[in-house]
Order: structure tokens, then sequence, then C-alpha cells
């Protein structure tokens, strides 16, 4: 028994495999945190060459390059692609790396699990890519797959449906691997209230996902069973109701925004502090608004749909929940610019993007709240303004969190700092290009121009021309970010202190750079 | 490349300076009813409350990373937590939106009472035009794109000119006299539509086996244009809504012209068609119905929408085909994409697209179909 237990202790530390079976089969949390985020990048860029296809044809009125059928699968898959391959295996990908190393935890707790929730990904990606080569093609129903269309449309739904299910389970075992490595495995002395707010937000973003993926998984199997199986769950003439598809989705699809945005205030809570160089503001404030914007995440759900036609009481209701969540909102932003006064501020490329979120991700706040005055939204639903508030917090939220994390911790990870001057080429192209693209959305939608169009009156053709050019130029200015990143990985670039930023605190930063392959095997002692 | 580039970008912004006369340009349209009003002040109060807040929170932002950097000497100092602050900073933010909830909510309960209206039409969404049903009047038509499609198609070539309601324009427009109270019900034959006319204020979802209603009062005689709001499938785009304000004895002129019209439009059942004649109107029926999904071609959609051209159908026996036609398509008890134009088209019109594509394309059965027998095979 004991040579046994010395021999596999050998092996595990020994001879891993090596090469593409390294990757396979590992059960390493830095590994996989690797895994997830390159897959993330990978998805990033074809939801991205989707994104640059659709405004191709918005460039000038006049059909010049797609079919109308074609235009909405662009739009579909775009939105599929970043969400679920893109944005929320990002995510992953942090917790995956960052979340042992900051509560001082050997690794995730479920390991074997942990990999196949990672391997779960790549077979979901190839389903949803390899559906626009199906008869009919992707799915062209939008992302939010709305029952009766979605249940008309030809095989591409029936793979987008498998897809979202193989995805959403391998969220649902992400969540549960994150949440019993927190609860059990933080070092000693590290209480729930010590704990950094990264770890913090996403504790709370575990629980939405596992209350909310199953309601997902639940609404795209009534598609299925409805499309295959002679039920009506949405078909009126058999006894069902088309706005109930609605109900179910958007009961999953407000929280999956959170979802989307709070690790991603995690992420700029531990940036801010660090380049200001003084602790945050109101820790204890910004984890109870963490948790009320969860809480009232699923109090607001129809407000997505205001124009169904609901009673004026349903109308209020949802109103008035979905203007509370600007009190939390607005606590989180008060307190990192709290943070930031009388400290002693740089101005590294994460701080870039932590201020450019913080400005940016703002305007889209404030975009919500005039859409949650119910009269206002049924005017601007499903038109270009409500494009434009959420690519302003997806974009400028979720994603330049994403990027402000991944320069933040990029040094930690392969112990080489990147380049700085490419960064800051990175963060101002994109913070440009971004409003270029996004800020004119605002007026055609005000002026009258519905979403998921593709084609359009000649009083939008100025608007949408700079719209097409500020895409392109976003586009092509994240290519600077391949190449920083090949730059940095491929060893160019002075070596990583173990500490690498002046006012960086926690345990991921007492490791030396880059980390062992297995990290605080003897838990920290945190004081 | 660049001064390409450059020159685009001047082109846009002479292009902004231009036009800038247009109120409409940065802002919601000039609002034309009541609600519509309402709406447009709730949204400039909104704005200005947040271009207030926008102003206090950057500046302060800006403040601290202009003057607390490390580049100019400031040294960290090293609070991090004010009840006090932290509490008004939460309570502040719930007096404003109390402000904001207020004149909101009463203009939500307004838009809600679609009491006594003067007039109700039915607005029905199929997929890709719009059909209304005036329920007093008894007048129904149905509203499609009236832009030409060479002005929309420019795959690899030059389109025409586009006119300056491209694809804003309609055949045949809802009619509405001013000052009166129109109550909209929504509904829909296939998928979810919405029925918007941003200068009006409204916008309602078209729910299939459902009925939601919605009402506006039009202040002066004009032109409105909306478009279908709820992503409906391929020609979602390509349905727009037009609302003609006239004054109330115009509208009285027009429906009486309209309840003569309609059985004179609708041809005289006891004609005899002959072949050529009903290929000529058949041709325009295929136009105004089917072109959106079988294609001009007759080659349809491969994988969505099957071609006519060569169909086991088209050229089978004529009843299979009349009895498609009319009933539509409907796979495991549920209706498809083809739907029962026996609801929509009279006997003739029916007869004579049936005819039409029997003989079109690579269909060349020479059959004729009349009236008479699709008349028998209704149900």
């Amino acid at each position: 028994m004991e040579a046994a237990h010395a021999h596999h202790g050998h092996e595990a530390h020994g001879h891993h495999p090596t090469g593409i079976m390294r990757w396979i089969t590992t059960t390493n949390h830095k590994d996989i945190g690797t895994l997830y985020l390159l897959f993330a990048l990978t998805m990033f860029f074809v939801g991205g060459v989707l994104a640059l296809m659709l405004r191709l044809e918005l460039f000038e009125p006049g059909m010049q390059f797609w079919r109308p059928e074609f235009f909405n699968q662009l739009t579909t898959m775009h939105g599929l692609i970043m969400v679920f391959g893109a944005i929320m295996p990002a995510f992953v990908g942090f917790a995956n790396w960052q979340v042992p190393l900051m509560i001082g935890a050997p690794d995730m707790a479920f390991a074997r699990m942990n990999n196949w929730s990672f391997w779960l990904l790549p077979p979901a990606a190839v389903l949803l890519v390899v559906s626009f080569f199906v008869p009919g093609g992707a799915i062209a129903a939008g992302w939010t797959l709305y029952a009766p269309l979605s249940t008309q449309m030809g095989p591409g739904t029936d793979l987008a449906i498998f897809a979202v299910h193989i995805l959403g389970a391998s969220s649902i075992m992400g969540s549960i691997n994150i949440i019993t490595t927190i609860l059990n495995m933080r070092a000693p002395g590290m209480t729930l209230m010590k704990m950094p707010l990264f770890v913090w937000t996403w504790l709370i973003t575990a629980y939405l996902l596992i209350a909310v993926m199953p309601v997902l998984a639940g609404a795209v199997t009534m598609v299925l069973t409805d499309r295959h199986f002679g039920t009506s769950f949405f078909n009126a003439a058999g006894g069902g109701d088309p706005v109930m598809f609605q109900h179910i989705f958007w009961f999953f699809g407000h929280p999956e925004v959170y979802i989307m945005i709070l690790p991603g205030f995690g992420i700029i809570s531990q940036i801010v502090p660090t380049f200001a160089r003084k602790p945050l503001f109101g820790y204890s404030s910004m984890v109870y608004a963490t948790a009320s914007i969860a809480i009232l995440s699923f109090m607001v759900w129809a407000h997505h749909m205001f124009t169904v036609g609901m009673p004026a009481a349903a109308q209020l209701f949802f109103m008035y929940a979905t203007m509370l969540i600007a009190v939390p909102t607005g606590v989180k932003v008060f307190n990192w610019i709290a943070t930031m006064w009388k400290g002693s501020m740089t101005f590294e490329t994460p701080m870039l993007f932590a201020c450019g979120f913080i400005f940016v991700f703002s305007m889209g706040g404030f975009t919500g709240l005039v859409l949650a005055i119910t009269p206002v939204d049924i005017q601007l639903q499903d038109t270009y303004y409500v494009v434009a508030h959420f690519h302003y917090v997806l974009v400028a939220g979720s994603l330049f969190a994403l990027f402000g994390g991944a320069y933040y911790w990029l040094p930690k990870w392969i112990g080489r700092m990147y380049d700085e001057t490419l960064g800051k080429w990175h963060f101002w192209l994109s913070m440009v290009f971004f409003n270029v693209t996004f800020f004119p959305m605002h007026f055609t939608g005000l002026a009258g121009l519905p979403r998921r169009v593709p084609d359009y009156n000649m009083q939008f053709a100025d608007f949408n021309m700079i719209s097409t050019i500020g895409a392109f130029g976003f586009g092509l200015s994240q290519l600077i970010f391949v190449y920083l990143l090949w730059k940095a990985i491929g060893g160019a670039g002075e070596k990583a202190t173990d500490k690498v930023w002046e006012g960086a605190q926690g345990l991921e930063w007492t490791l030396p750079s880059p980390p062992p392959y297995h990290t605080f095997e003897t838990p920290p002692v945190v004081k | 490349m660049i001064s390409k580039g450059l020159g685009l970008f001047a082109a846009a912004a002479a292009g902004l300076a231009a036009d800038s006369a247009l109120a409409n340009r940065y802002n919601l349209q000039e609002p034309q009813s009541i609600i519509a009003h309402q709406i447009y002040d709730l949204h400039t109060l909104i704005m200005w409350i947040i271009v207030g807040i926008f102003v206090v929170v950057f500046g302060t932002m800006t403040w601290a990373i202009v003057k607390h950097r490390k580049s100019v000497g400031h040294q960290a100092e090293q609070f991090h937590e004010n009840t006090t602050v932290e509490i008004i900073w939460t309570i502040i933010p719930f007096f404003i939106l109390i402000g904001m909830a207020l004149p909101a909510t009463k203009t939500v309960i307004a838009m809600k009472d679609t009491s006594s209206p003067d007039i109700t039409i039915k607005a029905t969404g199929y997929q890709w035009k719009w059909g209304y049903d005036y329920l007093q009047e008894g007048i129904s038509f149905y509203s499609n794109l009236s832009t030409p499609r060479d002005q929309i198609d420019e795959y690899g070539k030059k389109g025409a000119k586009k006119n300056e309601h491209y694809l804003i324009e309609v055949d045949n427009p809802v009619v509405v006299p001013v000052g009166k109270k129109v109550r909209i019900i929504a509904t829909a034959a296939d998928v979810i539509h919405a029925w918007w006319v941003p200068a009006l204020g409204i916008k309602q979802d078209a729910i299939p086996g459902f009925v939601r209603d919605t009402w506006f009062k039009v202040d002066k005689e004009g032109t409105y244009r909306g478009q279908c709001a709820e992503l409906c499938g391929k020609d979602h785009g390509f349905m727009p809504i037009v609302v003609e304000a006239v004054t109330p004895e115009q509208y009285a002129a027009w429906v009486a012209a309209q309840k003569t019209k309609m059985p004179a439009a609708a041809p005289d059942p006891g004609k005899q068609w002959t072949l050529d004649e009903l290929k000529a109107q058949g041709e325009k029926v295929y136009a105004g119905n089917c072109v959106a999904c079988h294609q001009a071609t007759g080659m349809g959609l491969p994988g969505t929408f099957p071609a006519l051209s060569g169909s086991k159908i088209v050229t089978g026996p004529k009843d299979e085909q009349i009895k498609t036609v009319l009933n539509g398509v409907v796979k495991g008890g549920k209706p498809t994409a083809m739907a029962a134009f026996g609801k929509q088209l009279s006997d003739a019109d029916l007869a004579a697209v049936i005819t039409y594509t029997r003989n079109n394309w690579s269909n060349r059965t020479g059959d004729m179909v009349t009236p008479a027998e699709v008349k028998a095979l209704r149900k």
C-alpha cells in the first residue's frame, strides 16, 4: 500500500504525457485554463469574422454580398459563438488559472471533471460551425432562438440545439467545480470575506450558471420536441404559446447577461487597486452589490419582452425591478472611482483596459437605464439602439475586462513581460474603433432602424458605413493582441518578477513567475 | 488606400453636416401622437439626467486620473471605506430612479388604455407582408413592399437608382383619419412579427394564435413609415408598414372607394378564362405571394424552400397541387412555411397561379386549372 502510493505520486509528478496527449489527458488547472483561453480566443476570431461578413453587407444600401437568409445565419451564429464560444469559456479559463492560485489551493476540486468540461467544448463548436454546411444552412432565428421561427427552420437548428446542450453541460460541470473548490479548498485563514473579489464574483456567477443553464436546456429541448416529436409547447394551434418560449429563454437570458459581466467586475476589482497602489474601496459593499445584482437578475427577465403585450401591472413590475439594478451597479462604479481617488496611479495596459472598461461600460449602463423605462423601450426594442447597448456592455464590458485580465496575469503565467508599447496600441485602437463602430448605432436606433435587417433606407447609409469601417478597424486591431501573445510566449521580453506589478497584492504574486506545474501543495497561511 | 479611406470619412462627415437639418437623424423621430410625444419627452428627460450623472461621475474619475498619478508624484493614501459616503451614494440614485419612474408609470398606463376606439384595424403578420382588416368597415387588403427588386439586388451589378422611400414603401398603405382613436389588433399567421410605426409611438408584437392590441391617435395629416421589428425569417427586412393619416372626410371617401373597389377588383367569378389569360394573371399573383420563397427562377432555396420547377407536385395530378396551395403544408400536425393560401386568394387567382406554375420554367404540362376546379376542392 505504501509502495503503491509512493509510485503513484512519482508518476503524477514525473512522467505526465507529452505532446498532444498532455493536453488531451491533462487534469492540471493551469493546462486546462490555457486550453479554455486558447479555445475562447479562436472562437473570438471565428465570431469576429462572421461579424465582419455581416458588416460588409451593411456597408451600403442594397444587397451586394449575401442573400437575406444567409445574412440571418451570420447574425445568429455571431451571437451564439461570441456568447457561448468566446466570452463564457474565456472567463472559465481565468477561473481555472486564477481561482486555485488566489485561494491557495493545489488544483481544482474535481480535476478529471475539469478535463471533461473543457473537452466538451470543441465538439460543440464543431457542431455550430458545421451547421453552416447542412441543407438550409445554420440556424437563422437569432441567438435568442425564438419559437416558432426556430421550429420552422432546417436541420441546422437541431445542430445548434445539440451544441447548446453540450455547452450547457460543460458550464454546469465547470460551475460545480468552481463552487466546490472555493468553498472547500481555501488556504487556512482565508475566510470568505478575505477572498479576492475575482473569486467572489466567480462564486456568485457559478451559482447563476447552475440555476439557469438547465432552464436554457429545457427551452431548447422543447423546441426540439416541437420540431420532431409532435409536441405543441410553442404552437398555438396545438394549445401552446409562442410567448412562453420568450419567458423561459429570458429567465435564462438575463442572468446570463450577468454571468458574462460579473467575473469581469471581479477582474477590474483586482486591477484597479494594483495600479492605484491603494486597497479596494468598500470591499464588503462590492460583495453585497455583486450578490444583489445576481438576485435581481432573476426578477427582470420580461424587460426583454415589453412589446409582447403584457398587462400594465407586469410592465410596471419589470420596469421598477430593472431600474433597481442601477443602484448596486452604481455602487460598483463609485467604489472603483473611490479606489482611484488619491491613489498613486500608473497606466500600464491592464489599467488602461480597466479605465476604458469603467468609462465605456458605464455608457452601456446608462443606455440600459434608458431601455429600462418601458415606454421608451417599446420604441427602442429590436432597434440598433439595443445593439449599441449590449455591445457597450459585452464588448467594452466583458471583452475589455478579459483583455485587462489577460495583460494583468500574463506575465505571471508565462514568466515574461509582454511588449508594453504593443499593448497600449492594442488598447487605444480597440477603444477608438469600438466607439466608431457602435456609437453611431445609438443614432440609427433612435431614428428607427430595426436590428437584424440585411438592408436599409438611405437615411441610415452614412452611419452604417462608419460602423462598418469601425468594425474592420476593431477586428484588425485584435491581430496586435495575437502578435503580442506570440512574441511574449516565444520568450521575447524581460523576465517577470514574482510580484510583476509594484502594487500587486494576493497569493498568486507570492509564487514564482511562471509558477511551477503544481503549486500550493502545502497550503499557505493567510493572516 | 489611406487617401481613399480618408475620402470616405470626409464624404461621411460632409453627409452628416448636410443632413443635420433633419431632426430625426440623431434622435427619436418627430412624434405624431400623444403617446409618441410622451415617449419623446421621457427620453429627453432621462437623457438629461444621464448627462448630469455622466459629468459628475466621470469628471471625478478624470480628475483622479490627471491629479492622482504616480508620474506627478502623488502619494497613495490608504483609506478603503467610509460608511457615510457609501450610504449616500446608494440612497441618492434611488431617489433619482423614483423621479424617472413616476412619469414613466403614467405613460405605461396611458399606452395600455385601448378602450372606446373610433376605428379598429386588425393587422396580421405574414411571411413577409402585412394583411389589414378594418373590422367595422369590412375592408380587407394585403400590403406588400413596393420597392422594385432591381433597386434591391446588386449582386455583382449596380442596382437601379434607389428612390427616397427605398424599403419603407408599400403598395397598399393603411389609411386612418387624424384625431380619431385607432385600435390596432395584432396577430400573425406563421411566426412572430411586430407592427411598428416609430412616429406614432407604437410597437406591438404580432403573435400567431393570439391577439394583442395597442392604440394611437394621429395629430396631423401625413405619411408615417415603419417596419416589422421582430425577426421573422428571410425577408424580415422587407415587410414595411405605411400609415397615411388623412382628414376624416378624405377617410370617409377612401372607405367608400375601397368598398366599391373590392368586388370590382376581384375577377368576375363567371368569367371564362383562356390559358394565356390565366398565365398572365398567375405571373402577377406569383410575384406578390410566392416569389419570396420559391424565387423568380422557380428553384426555391435548397434545403429551405423547395423548387417548383420540376417538382413532382407541380407536374403531377392537378388536384394534389390545388389542395397543397389551398390548405398549405402541414407536417407533424404543425403548419409549415407553406401557408394555406385558400384563405388569402380568390378562386380565380389560385387557378391562375397554379396554371402559371404548371406551364413555366421546366414545367410544360400544358394544363389549365379553372376557378371552378379550385372551388370544387375548397373544404
